[in-house]
């Protein structure tokens, strides 16, 4: 272990700087591979993570990989009308002809897409405002913050959404506006338990008492230390808010046709069970496999988070 | 050693943990015997192993990540570590007990005190004949009576956040002590109590396993409290029990470098200022020093500790030492 | 006699806990801190000793800036701490800092030391070379320069503790509070870091208030002690004069029940006083004397009136109505 003492020589200086670089590029690679560990202890996490991966990149290259993309816009064949999974047709096709495996995949799209501009809408407020409660922890502002978050937390969810999308023009946008109205305060209430807990460790008080900034105490000092739990349940809130999309869709308030959306793809194909049941069965699947993708990842990322043992 | 039957005897145990880049080899060959009837001290400071130690005797240890690729483990004469569950659960509870540091964290916070002791006696009875509730009782109101508290009718009836915790931690010895063990295990008993309430504890403890004659392994990090309560001590360190001696001569005459160290360490009520300790930490678990694990941090390191691990060397009746700079007296005093 | 650095007043500290009554109205206090007084010596180090709810960690507490005291004062060299109104200036923030007994929760788990140490210095020295400066705090604790990008964890407890020591001592402080800063080490640790902060002492002229409930280590650090029960100081003395004739109850008890090592502190003990009873809760402080529920020499007095501190000795002062008479001095052998 080299000890660069302090030097008055400019090579000595530069020398030092250059071995502090190399520290830094050492320990993130460290706390990188330790992450990876980590995660990657729990099989499941891995697979978990592949199917995240995957079903990313088949959203993002949907145009290209699926076999038949304009059947993900208006398009109709009613001679190739339901048939069921065969070579040409790997899915299967709807009651109007369209291959099925190409409306998942774009329906997949507009599900992950949904997913991720709600919850990009809906964390930043949430755990600002579960900082500053918890910051001012018996406060007036506290409580302010808190009571709202408490009402909207007793609206029931779905009816909100509901309300929110038919008063609305309904479509994928309104939507998810009205998800993410209904969203944050889970976010909020998550932090605020974290931060009222960190507002009394002894790390926040010492930068207290050398006059740190409040600025510095909630986003220096704390954010970083919540930010485990809100990674975890952003992968598993994901996943929930495809499937309230799915359920928006199912009834009509979602993305509207001939848009592809998973939800009315289910809603669609429930009128042809038993017989025709690929219509609605693999779409419904392909929800399962999302689901299931998220919130095994969500476990990785919880492991990755957690502290050492032993 | 004589004749008596082992009351404990570890043989070379290995406790490996898994974790990222690799294993951690915190036990290295662990040996240790003790007789029906001794009180014996393993001191060592935080790292060391003397948990682990403990709980690979009760079986506690989570596996994964805990391996253990080798060694044995008899109480008895019989190997707790080829037992199965249901003849381990014999085992714990009525041939072994245990006391905890924190008394908060081993009383159940839902049920009464009465509720957790009459459990323990009811349980050490299940082999024998069935007690009646009249009897459970009255064991449950003599194990109280016997830690000193007062007024046990009621407080077989409180609930563990009622009482303080010098009295939580008197409680868990009447619990530990109310099935009569053959050997109990005191994990730093006194480490969370304030210094006269810790007093008062390891007296009563000390009485009482005198009066019962129970064995007794006394885990600590204080070296004053194993002078006052232990016939013999096992200093451990690194994994690796360094030195075992009769107390009072490992107190007059610490031997291995590691005990010497810690004995200096110790600030003195006769002031003269602080020793700077040892210099160094406890090592990395991944890559143990080669040799003696000591020798990074042993003023008197030579390249043979560098190289090999020392035997246990008998420089004194009973008195064993680990270190290289013994082996000239080997055989003396057999 | 050198000046006086810290001077507290008949300090209080009571804490609402709770209400009880019918309407919820009645305040449940805590005196954590009831009515002390004693002055820390410019370049001392001054031992202050209790068990739990002593309210030994309040004074600190209070004195570094966390809690407005509920009466009394503070003054730092003749400066009051505590003002009509506000927060405390950042002048005084940066003369006096704190060592918390666990670097395990003291230094934050998700930044680097580097980021740990530069947060003191970007307030108080913003003129001075960051890098420059973090690299000589480190070299001043005797810690490498490539822990800067390691994080807490990957630290051992003393070397965590020394980063703590380097954060107070980043703004060049000239008193310091250490709370239990070697309790939760190991003792072949605990003397390194004692013998650091007694030379950073010397270097830097600094003053301590040392907090712990370790009399043995107090012993060897302490320039005077004071002993703390129940919100209250029951014995103030010189160290060695403290450790010689003990004359308050609590501390003979106190003494008698550390473990030690060698026969020569055996024989310093005050082995007639045996501990006994609980520490009472300080939600609920017997009248009187707040030790006569366990004091072995309790007469009909203590259990009414609340003694006062008498001067029994050169700097040596006392609350017991055992030695009630100032001057008399009359020491129960």
């Amino acid at each position: 272990m080299g000890q660069p003492r302090i030097n008055s020589s400019s090579e000595a200086a530069a020398l030092v700087a250059q071995r502090i670089r190399q520290l830094e590029r050492e320990s993130r690679r460290e706390n990188l591979g330790r992450a990876w560990y980590k995660l990657s202890r729990n099989p499941m996490s891995v697979v978990g993570l592949a199917m995240v991966l995957s079903l990313i990149l088949l959203a993002i290259a949907a145009p290209w990989v699926t076999p038949y993309p304009k059947h993900a816009g208006p398009f109709t064949d009613f001679a190739n009308a339901k048939i069921p999974p065969c070579g040409r047709y790997l899915l299967g096709t709807d009651q109007i002809g369209r291959d099925i495996l190409t409306r998942i995949i774009f329906g997949l799209r507009s599900s992950l897409l949904m997913g991720v501009v709600v919850l990009a809408l809906v964390v930043p407020p949430g755990v600002l405002l579960g900082l500053l409660a918890g910051y001012f922890h018996g406060t007036w502002i506290d409580t302010l913050i808190m009571r709202i978050t408490d009402i909207f937390l007793a609206v029931p969810p779905l009816i909100l959404a509901l309300a929110v999308a038919s008063v609305l023009k309904p479509n994928l946008w309104n939507g998810m506006m009205a998800v993410s109205l209904m969203w944050w305060p889970w976010y909020t209430r998550l932090v605020y338990g974290l931060a009222v807990a960190l507002r009394n460790e002894y790390f926040v008080t010492a930068a207290e008492i050398t006059g740190a900034s409040a600025g510095h105490i909630l986003f220096r000092e704390m954010l970083p230390n919540v930010l485990s739990p809100v990674f975890t349940k952003m992968s598993i809130d994901i996943a929930w808010v495809i499937i309230i999309g799915s359920m928006l869709s199912y009834v009509g308030l979602g993305v509207q046709p001939p848009e592809p959306s998973l939800g009315t793809m289910i809603s669609d194909g429930a009128r042809y069970l038993p017989d025709q049941w690929w219509i609605a069965v693999f779409p419904a699947l392909a929800i399962v496999v999302v689901v299931l993708g998220f919130n095994l990842l969500g476990d990785g990322i919880r492991d990755m988070f957690a502290a050492e043992e032993i | 050693m004589s004749s008596t039957p082992l009351l404990l005897e570890i043989k070379d145990l290995h406790v490996h943990f898994a974790v990222y880049g690799g294993r951690l080899k915190v036990l290295d060959g662990v040996n240790f015997v003790m007789q029906s009837g001794e009180r014996v001290g393993l001191v060592g400071e935080a790292g060391c192993g003397k948990t682990t130690t403990m709980k690979a005797i009760l079986q506690v240890l989570p596996t994964p990540p805990a391996v253990i690729p080798c060694g044995e483990i008899y109480f008895k004469g019989r190997d707790l570590l080829k037992m199965n569950p249901n003849q381990l659960q014999q085992i714990r509870g009525r041939g072994i007990s245990m006391i905890f540091q924190d008394p908060t964290a081993a009383l159940n916070p839902v049920f009464t005190v009465g509720q957790q002791l009459k459990a323990v006696i009811k349980h050490s009875a299940v082999r024998g004949r069935p007690l009646s509730a009249d009897e459970v009782h009255q064991r449950a109101i003599q194990s109280l009576q016997e830690v000193a508290l007062a007024d046990p009718e009621r407080l077989l009836k409180s609930y563990p956040i009622q009482l303080s915790g010098g009295m939580r931690q008197r409680v868990c010895i009447g619990m530990a002590l109310a099935t009569n063990p053959e050997l109990l295990i005191a994990d730093e008993p006194g480490t969370s109590l304030d210094v006269t309430i810790q007093d008062q504890v390891l007296r009563l403890l000390h009485r009482l396993v005198k009066e019962k004659n129970t064995s007794v392994i006394l885990i600590t990090h204080t070296l004053g409290i194993v002078r006052e309560m232990t016939d013999r001590v096992y200093v451990m360190y690194a994994g690796n029990i360094v030195e075992v001696a009769p107390t009072a001569g490992l107190f007059s005459r610490p031997m291995h470098p590691y005990t010497i160290g810690l004995m200096q360490a110790v600030p003195r009520l006769t002031g003269g200022g602080v020793s700077d300790g040892i210099p160094g930490r406890i090592p990395n678990y991944l890559q143990p020093p080669t040799g003696c694990r000591f020798h990074p941090r042993c003023p008197h390191v030579m390249d043979i500790c560098r190289q090999e691990k020392p035997a246990s060397y008998q420089v004194d009746d009973d008195h064993y030492v680990a270190c290289f700079l013994y082996r000239g007296e080997e055989g003396k005093g057999s | 006699m050198t000046a006086d650095i810290l001077t507290i007043t008949d300090l209080k500290k009571y804490f609402v806990v709770g209400h009880k009554g019918i309407r919820r109205r009645e305040p449940i206090t805590v005196k954590a801190v009831d009515g002390v007084s004693f002055a820390v010596r410019e370049g001392e180090t001054f031992g202050l000793v209790g068990e739990s709810g002593s309210g030994k960690s309040t004074v600190a507490y209070v004195t570094v800036g966390m809690y407005r005291p509920t009466a009394g004062s503070i003054h730092f060299r003749g400066q009051p701490l505590f003002g009509e109104k506000g927060e405390r200036p950042l002048a005084l923030k940066k003369e006096i800092q704190i060592v918390f007994q666990d670097p395990g929760s003291s230094l934050n788990p998700r930044r680097t030391i580097k980021q740990i140490l530069e947060l003191p210095l970007r307030i108080h020295r913003p003129q001075d070379n960051r890098l420059e400066q973090i690299l000589a705090l480190l070299e001043m604790v005797e810690l490498p320069a490539d822990y800067m990008y390691k994080y807490p964890r990957m630290l051992g407890g003393g070397e965590k503790q020394m980063v703590a020591i380097a954060r107070a001592l980043a703004t060049q402080p000239s008193f310091v509070i250490l709370d239990e800063p070697t309790s939760a080490l190991d003792v072949s640790i605990q003397g390194k870091i004692i013998n650091l902060l007694m030379r950073l002492q010397r270097e830097f002229h600094l003053s301590y208030l040392f907090i712990t409930h370790d009399l043995s280590l107090m012993r060897n650090v302490a320039s005077r002690v004071a002993i703390m029960y129940l919100g209250k100081v029951c014995e103030i003395a010189e160290t060695v004069e403290f450790f010689r004739s003990p004359y308050h109850p609590y501390t003979q008890m106190l003494l008698s029940s550390i473990p030690v090592v060698s026969e020569e502190e055996e024989q310093l003990k005050p082995r007639k006083i045996i501990s006994t009873g609980e520490i009472p809760s300080p939600v609920n402080i017997p009248s009187g004397c707040s030790f006569h529920l366990r004091c072995p020499y309790k007469m009909e007095i203590c259990t009414r009136i609340d003694p006062v501190m008498v001067q029994v000795g050169e700097g040596h002062l006392v609350r017991c109505h055992l030695h009630g008479q100032p001057g008399e001095a009359s020491h129960e052998e």
